[in-house]
């Protein structure tokens, strides 16, 4: 139930403190490139380079999207409306690329074909990263079609196959559209994979200008378009997302629609066909990686170096965690509980921070520091408010549902005992909601370990993280040390599947819900949520 | 809490309650007294949990004056938050603390954590739970969940407590028991009670007066018999009670003849118009076999067209050869048969309305 009543003053303007703070970046990136005239912007804006950035990103993109198609529409099929042997294996299988950061396993592909590079070496390796994000909540979707659907299309006269093509895969749309989209704003947002195949998209071109040369306005005018084009994704995701919902009215009791039986043949294909997906994108990055471990026992490993990057990476983005969760409370408790123009802004104000690339936050700090608060300047402090900007979304989204399938009745109820309305709202909403809270505080903690651009931009002179060591090794092409160093970020980037797994299996029993089907769907959303879209 | 017996422990002045949009809660005065046990009944959308949820201190009235023994809760000036009303609530499905064992919930709301054990001991005895303390919530079938929220409620032994259509999540023969018990226990411990319900056979059964609430407005406070044999208007009548409305052809005096015949109106004033509507209540009229009937026959002939049988009772519906249809109740079986020509006779009094503007 949402609260019609007018939200507390002192919650709307905590709430609207934590957007300004979180939209400083995107601020002062529009202020910066201002400044720098309007014909200098022009001119960044319509040279050449600018256009074809632009068309090697929206082509980068456009691959990605059709080959997650091409894989997670079959493998969705298959795992959710057929008996093919195995498919509670191969359904983890189908999750797992999410554990691996999408630029460790261009790394573990170029170190074993180390001829690979353009365009189609770094759209292969994004859509063997991100096919999950669409045949995870495609896999659900078709499994929760109703019987009934299909049945009363068959007894109107259409085939199977029509079935499928008139009815199953337009149910299923929304949940696949919101997923290429989401492969599709991290595709745009990726830094290392474009970087390490050398494609001049994006965010490899405005790092670039930002190292290598003193004009900063090419690098912040190509932020505003790459901003733009985000921001674009963003909004058509959320229209696709909000569509979906609505379209699983009518819940009651369904049943699940009949698995397919398949012949021996079909069998074998299928089985072939989920083998190969996973040999691509699981296999082929666990044996080079297995090989560069193995290798690299022979060279040296500095155990000080590494313990110093594990130290590194822990420290700030625990701080970013902190930092995040701080600014998502107010924002989430808000928007849980109330609904109004004002909120609604608030909300999608700070869900604009999905539509900032880790480049472009990393940039927009740089300056910010350099001209405001040169004492900041590559301070861990800068570092984690980064991380808090870049997912800030992720701790709103988790807490916020966390919130609302708490019951408001039970809040009012401990007021009427005599607790004021803090006290009630941590003794009974914030102690109910907590797994959930503590769940998106993780997620972010874990996602920043893992965030690469704005580390490399913003971090302390003399300061390593896993992340900036896996990077720096890599780039001189010394991929045998760096395979130490990866293979500790796929164990730390394997324990938020793990355990929001946990959360999410035990959560029904904290947050009583009356709406199981609402409760699934949430639960496909977060997982989907887990890789994070950085 | 102690006052004087001439304070009522609610009272509420020209409330008017609303969402930002129009009032939902419209101009209600009532005042409930110490240790009286009120229904608010109205069907789903009358504004009634709306008037709940403003006395509870949960919404805030746009005017108007709330009074919780004496004290001022709410007027233009002053607004005291829920915390602060001593108020116990008994909300709709109970809504118990699910991360809190039955003790837990039930010590909620109390101070002084040392006497927090005898207490909890006493009420769960109160409500007939003895050692489920440490049962928890979901463990617990849906009326010993509505206990617990009760014993919660009373712990801090409130002066007055607000229970929200506690019982409409129970099944129909739980319900009944459950509805006994508790009102059986406040009326024990002499607590004010307010309850708010559309199931107007709770509201009639359970109350000390019954307040209708229609479209934001209450209609009529009353006794249970008051309201239902005594509406003072057509949505009273029509709310409460099956009901049989006839319109007047003619009026003599304080007598209406309608498709019945002659029925005496009570409170009639020679002012009223004398177009308008009579309501009766089915068990006014009486059936009468047509066959063995003297030469100066009772009541107006009809025939029968449908019989809805409930065991104590049955309702006949018969279609008068005037053309309207009526329904008549008996106790037990009515002993016609559909299609038998019957006469239909009225009894007592009834009251006459304006018709209704259109």
């Amino acid at each position: 139930m949402v609260n019609s009543m007018r939200p507390p003053l002192l919650l709307i303007a905590a709430a609207v403190v934590s957007v300004a703070v979180a939209a400083i970046p995107l601020l002062y990136l529009l202020v910066r490139t201002s400044s720098a005239g309007w014909n200098a912007v022009v001119e960044a804006l319509f040279r050449d380079r600018t256009l074809e950035t632009t068309i090697t990103s929206v082509a980068l993109v456009t691959l990605v999207i059709v080959g997650c198609l091409v894989i997670a529409v079959p493998t969705a099929w298959l795992l959710a409306r057929t008996n093919i042997p195995g498919r509670a294996f191969f359904l983890v299988i189908a999750a797992l690329p999410l554990a691996v950061p999408s630029y460790v396993m261009a790394y573990a592909w170029i170190a074993e074909f180390p001829s690979m590079s353009g365009i189609g070496a770094a759209a292969l390796v994004m859509v063997l990263a991100t096919y999950p994000y669409v045949a995870i909540p495609l896999t659900a979707a078709l499994r929760s079609i109703d019987a009934g659907h299909e049945e009363a299309a068959q007894s109107l006269g259409l085939g199977p196959l029509a079935v499928a093509r008139r009815v199953s895969l337009p149910l299923a749309r929304p949940a696949a559209a919101a997923g290429v989209l989401l492969a599709a704003l991290y595709t745009l947002s990726e830094f290392g994979t474009v970087a390490i195949f050398r494609v001049d998209a994006f965010t490899r071109v405005i790092y670039t200008a930002y190292r290598a040369s003193f004009d900063r306005t090419t690098a912040a005018v190509l932020s505003l378009v790459l901003v733009c084009l985000a921001l674009l994704l963003v909004v058509i995701e959320a229209r696709i997302r909000g569509k979906s919902q609505r379209w699983r009215i009518g819940s009651g009791v369904s049943r699940p629609a009949p698995r397919q039986q398949l012949r021996t043949r079909g069998t074998v294909l299928g089985v072939a066909w989920l083998v190969g997906v996973a040999v691509l994108s699981l296999g082929v990055p666990a044996w080079s990686l297995t090989r560069l471990l193995l290798e690299s026992q022979r060279s040296e490993l500095d155990i000080g170096e590494l313990v110093g990057a594990v130290v590194g990476s822990v420290s700030s983005s625990m701080l970013g965690a902190a930092l995040a969760l701080l600014l998502a409370l107010p924002i989430a408790a808000l928007a849980a509980r109330y609904r109004s123009r004002i909120v609604r802004s608030i909300e999608g104000a700070a869900f604009l921070g999905h539509a900032l690339p880790g480049v472009v936050v990393g940039l927009s700090l740089v300056f910010f520091t350099l001209a405001v608060l040169p004492a900041a300047y590559q301070t861990l402090a800068v570092l984690a408010f980064a991380y808090a900007v870049l997912f800030l979304p992720k701790a709103i989204g988790s807490s916020r549902s966390a919130i609302a399938h708490v019951p408001p009745g039970l809040e009012s109820t401990a007021r009427s005992l005599g607790r004021g309305p803090l006290r009630a709202w941590c003794t009974v909403t914030g102690r109910l909601a907590w797994p959930g809270i503590a769940a998106g505080t993780l997620l972010v903690f874990l996602t920043a370990m893992k965030e690469l651009p704005a580390t490399l931009m913003l971090r302390p002179t003399g300061f390593s993280t896993l992340a900036t060591e896996l990077w720096s090794r890599t780039e001189i092409e010394a991929f045998g040390s760096a395979a130490p160093y990866a293979l500790t970020m796929i164990i730390i980037a394997s324990v938020p599947a793990w355990l929001m797994g946990r959360w999410l299996a035990r959560s029904p029993e904290t947050a009583p819900s009356t709406d199981r089907v609402d409760d699934e769907m949430v639960r496909t959303d977060e997982v989907a949520y887990v890789g994070g879209v950085r | 809490m102690t006052t004087s017996p001439a304070v009522p422990q609610l009272s509420l002045q020209n409330i008017f309650v609303g969402y930002g949009g129009p009032m939902v809660v419209r101009d209600v005065t009532m005042e409930v007294e110490q240790r009286e046990f009120v229904t608010i009944l109205g069907p789903s959308g009358s504004g009634k949990t709306t008037l709940l949820r403003a006395i509870a201190g949960y919404l805030r009235p746009a005017t108007g004056i709330v009074t919780i023994a004496g004290t001022i809760a709410s007027n233009e000036r002053t607004w005291l938050p829920p915390e602060r009303r001593q108020i116990g609530i008994v909300p709709q499905e109970g809504a118990l603390f699910p991360h809190l064992d039955v003790a837990g919930n039930i010590a909620f709301g109390l101070r002084d954590k040392k006497k927090a054990r005898a207490r909890v001991t006493e009420m769960l005895e109160m409500v007939d739970l003895s050692g489920l303390e440490k049962a928890r919530p979901h463990e617990l079938s849906g009326g010993q969940q509505q206990r617990v929220a009760l014993a919660r409620a009373l712990a801090p032994a409130p002066s007055l407590v607000l229970l929200d259509e506690p019982f409409s999540s129970l099944d129909a023969s739980l319900r009944f028991d459950v509805r006994t018990q508790v009102r059986r226990l406040l009326a024990d411990i002499g607590t004010t009670a307010v309850l708010v319900t559309h199931d107007q056979e709770e509201a009639l059964s359970m109350a000390d007066r019954v307040a209708v609430m229609s479209a934001g407005r209450i209609e009529q406070v009353g006794a249970p018999w008051t309201v239902y044999d005594d509406p003072t208007t057509l949505n009273v009548a029509r709310f409460i009670g099956d009901l049989v409305e006839l319109p007047v052809t003619e009026m003599q005096g304080a007598s209406a003849h309608t498709a019945v015949g002659w029925v005496p109106i009570r409170d009639h004033s020679e002012s009223e118009s004398s177009s308008g509507r009579v309501v009766l209540r089915p068990e006014q009229l009486v059936l009468v076999a047509e066959r063995g009937v003297g030469p100066d026959p009772q009541g107006v002939p009809g025939t029968v067209e449908s019989i809805r049988y409930h065991g104590h009772d049955s309702l006949t519906s018969v279609r008068l050869n005037d053309g309207p249809l009526v329904d008549v109740r008996s106790a037990g079986g009515a002993g016609v048969a559909v299609g038998d020509v019957v006469r239909v006779v009225v009894t007592g009094t009834a009251r006459m309305f304006a018709d209704p503007v259109v």
